[in-house]
């Protein structure tokens, strides 16, 4: 199949506002599938709830659209039950590492053989702009009004000491890039993630004093920076930049795998 | 060691994990729960030596999404756990009501509410098998009252869930879930929910059409065949795409109810004992039935007209058979181990006004059968 097959043009114009990055994702989404060679059958896209939780319904696979937070764990129970399952699971930094915090870490530890998605637009858009846990400090949100004092979430260190097998992060203009770890994830056997940041310029633009979608744009190209350029900087230089690149790719037995030989050992226990 | 037939002598809780394996349920995810955990480790053991699995999930909001799509994916799936897990569970619960999900809640009820007293019993988890996950919507809900029943109606919940594709509840409770007796793991009729007619073409298929079945019960492919299908938790259409309109709500909204409510001759199940000269009928259900039954005979052997209606099923209720037992007795007399979460319901069709008598404990103590002959005596004299 073409990336383009991919698309259900019938459910288009989608739902995002002018200006919003995932579309860009999708389109990434879209190729990943075609380089990676998924079929419709074979494939589930298990989403959320949030702005990007839409784009189940934009994609031709099979797909599962279940609740607030919840993603992984009904995509653990769709993997386990059926190993052979291609499954994409859809994630915002609401969904993904706030609500959904620890079902993303356990995930990550269980190393279940699937790849999340993650676009963080640094607040939920789609409730009208409040704070998540990726939030940066000191941004503006509508409920942080006068400057959020937590600290966000760097989603790809959590990833990573959780203890998953492929860890990436690209931002939403970089399409090729994007696609190009997504379709590393799918490949990989264990749990993936690639982290996406995405602009949501109705609300974290807003609010932040960038009226005009070009500007978050750039506020994110300046925050941040690629691996490569990373690494001649030090720890105080890159405070407040998000690294982009491939941080984890390892090989490793994913849970299936693994409880495959319990089924083996308690078959054997049963026969003896 | 493939034996179609065994008998054992074991506690409820492993009935309840035998019943679900005989149902053919291969899938489980939890969270470890007094009084519920022999389920959970029971399922570990066997599980993996049937080509099952088990997982232990980070919490029971993990583990209800977990079976749900385990099922979607074609496995029957099932969870268990006490109070404190229903209460987390509730929340996709009504996930598997809104995109017809056939699964299994297993909940070994303890007494509440909040942690309450983690080792005791308690039937008080009635009105949150009903009512816990919000919005309308209907729920079947099974309810064992010895070993045996924790294998059969085990099994019956599964073919429930399979049949109307939905969630069921077997609320069991600590003390049948802990009681030691001999039961028959007998297999016994499985049903298995129905799939698109081979025929159907290759591609989308529309698993929410219900209005295109004679049934009113869509047919449920699993993923991974010829058939694409979108499940959700959204309000939906046929093929499970969003439809944020209220015409789809009052649908859908109404198929979740009346699926359920229009089949009580499928679904509803009462054991009645000597209630044909009754004057004086024990409703009740679960661990409050085996007092309830002593007392019966006791009081027959005195000479005393005494009936019961025992509530296998308890959601959806036994209306016409509880508005039979009210036309036709004195009194009646509703044991519970809660402060009469069943008592309310059998209110609801005392047409004729005659007294209905609760016998409520929720000091974590059984109900004795000395405590229902009292009551009898008194309400006979």
């Amino acid at each position: 199949m073409k990336s383009s097959d991919y698309i259900r043009f019938n459910r288009l114009p989608h739902r995002w506002c002018a200006g919003c990055g995932y579309g860009q994702v999708m389109r990434s989404l879209t190729l990943a599938l075609e380089k990676t060679g998924s079929t419709n059958e074979n494939t589930v896209i298990v989403s959320g709830i949030g702005c990007w939780g839409h784009v189940d319904s934009y994609i031709t696979t099979n797909a599962f659209h279940g609740t607030h937070g919840r993603a992984l764990a009904f995509a653990t129970g769709i993997k386990l039950a059926n190993p052979e399952l291609n499954v994409i699971v859809i994630l915002g930094d609401g969904d993904g590492v706030t609500i959904g915090g620890n079902h993303f870490i356990q995930a990550c530890r269980r190393n279940i053989d699937v790849t999340a998605i993650l676009c963080n637009n640094f607040n939920y858009g789609m409730t009208g702009g409040q704070y998540s846990g990726t939030t940066p400090e000191h941004a503006i949100t509508t409920t942080s009004t006068l400057g959020h004092i937590e600290h966000g979430f760097d989603i790809c260190k959590l990833a990573e000491g959780a203890g998953a097998h492929f860890v990436a992060r690209s931002i939403s203009e970089n399409v090729q890039q994007t696609a190009d770890m997504i379709a590393a994830g799918i490949q990989r056997k264990g749990f993936s993630l690639v982290e996406v940041l995405s602009p949501c310029t109705v609300h974290f633009g807003r609010n932040n004093k960038m009226r005009r979608s070009s500007e978050l744009y750039k506020w994110i190209k300046e925050h941040s920076i690629p691996m490569a350029a990373a690494k001649k900087l030090s720890e105080e230089q890159l405070e407040g930049r998000y690294v982009l690149g491939t941080f984890i790719d390892k090989p490793g037995l994913d849970y299936s795998t693994k409880y495959r030989e319990v089924q083996a050992k308690a078959a054997a226990q049963l026969n003896k | 060691m493939s034996k179609n037939y065994e008998i054992r002598f074991a506690m409820g809780n492993d009935a309840l994990a035998e019943g679900a394996i005989a149902a053919g349920a291969r899938f489980y995810a939890g969270y470890p729960i007094t009084p519920s955990s022999e389920v959970a480790e029971i399922s570990s053991v066997r599980l993996p030596q049937v080509g099952g699995i088990y997982v232990q999930m980070e919490d029971e909001i993990g583990s209800m999404a977990a079976i749900i799509g385990a099922s979607a994916a074609g496995v029957k799936s099932y969870t268990a756990t006490s109070g404190p897990g229903i209460s987390l569970m509730q929340e996709n619960l009504g996930v598997a009501i809104m995109s017809e999900i056939p699964c299994v809640i297993i909940d070994v009820q303890r007494c509440g509410p909040s942690t309450g007293v983690a080792t005791k019993p308690a039937q008080g988890d009635v009105m949150a098998a009903r009512w816990g996950t919000h919005g309308d919507h209907s729920i079947i809900a099974l309810s064992p009252s010895s070993v045996q029943e924790c294998y059969d109606l085990t099994i019956r919940a599964f073919n429930l869930a399979e049949r109307y594709r939905t969630p069921v509840f077997v609320l069991a409770d600590e003390i049948i879930g802990h009681m030691r007796e001999q039961y028959e793991l007998h297999g016994g009729e499985i049903f298995n929910r129905k799939q698109p007619d081979p025929a159907t073409p290759a591609g989308d298929f529309a698993p929410f059409d219900f209005e295109a079945y004679e049934d009113s019960i869509a047919p449920m492919p699993a993923y991974g065949g010829k058939h694409i299908i979108r499940m959700s938790g959204s309000m939906h259409g046929p093929y499970g795409f969003a439809a944020n309109d209220g015409k789809s709500a009052n649908k859908y909204i109404r198929h979740y109810v009346n699926k359920i409510e229009k089949h009580p001759d499928d679904i509803v199940c009462t054991d009645s004992f000597q209630m044909e000269d009754a004057d004086v009928a024990i409703i009740t259900f679960g661990c409050s039935a085996r007092p309830a039954m002593a007392a019966m005979n006791t009081a027959r052997a005195k000479g005393l007209k005494v009936g019961v209606l025992k509530l296998v099923t308890i959601w959806p209720f036994a209306d016409k058979e509880v508005a039979e037992v009210l036309s036709k007795v004195k009194a009646v007399i509703v044991p519970e181990m809660n402060l009469g979460q069943v008592r309310s319901e059998v209110e609801k069709y005392n047409k004729n006004g005659i007294p209905v008598i609760g016998i409520n404990r929720v000091d974590c103590e059984i109900i004795t059968p000395n405590q229902v002959l009292d009551a009898i005596e008194e309400v006979l004299k």
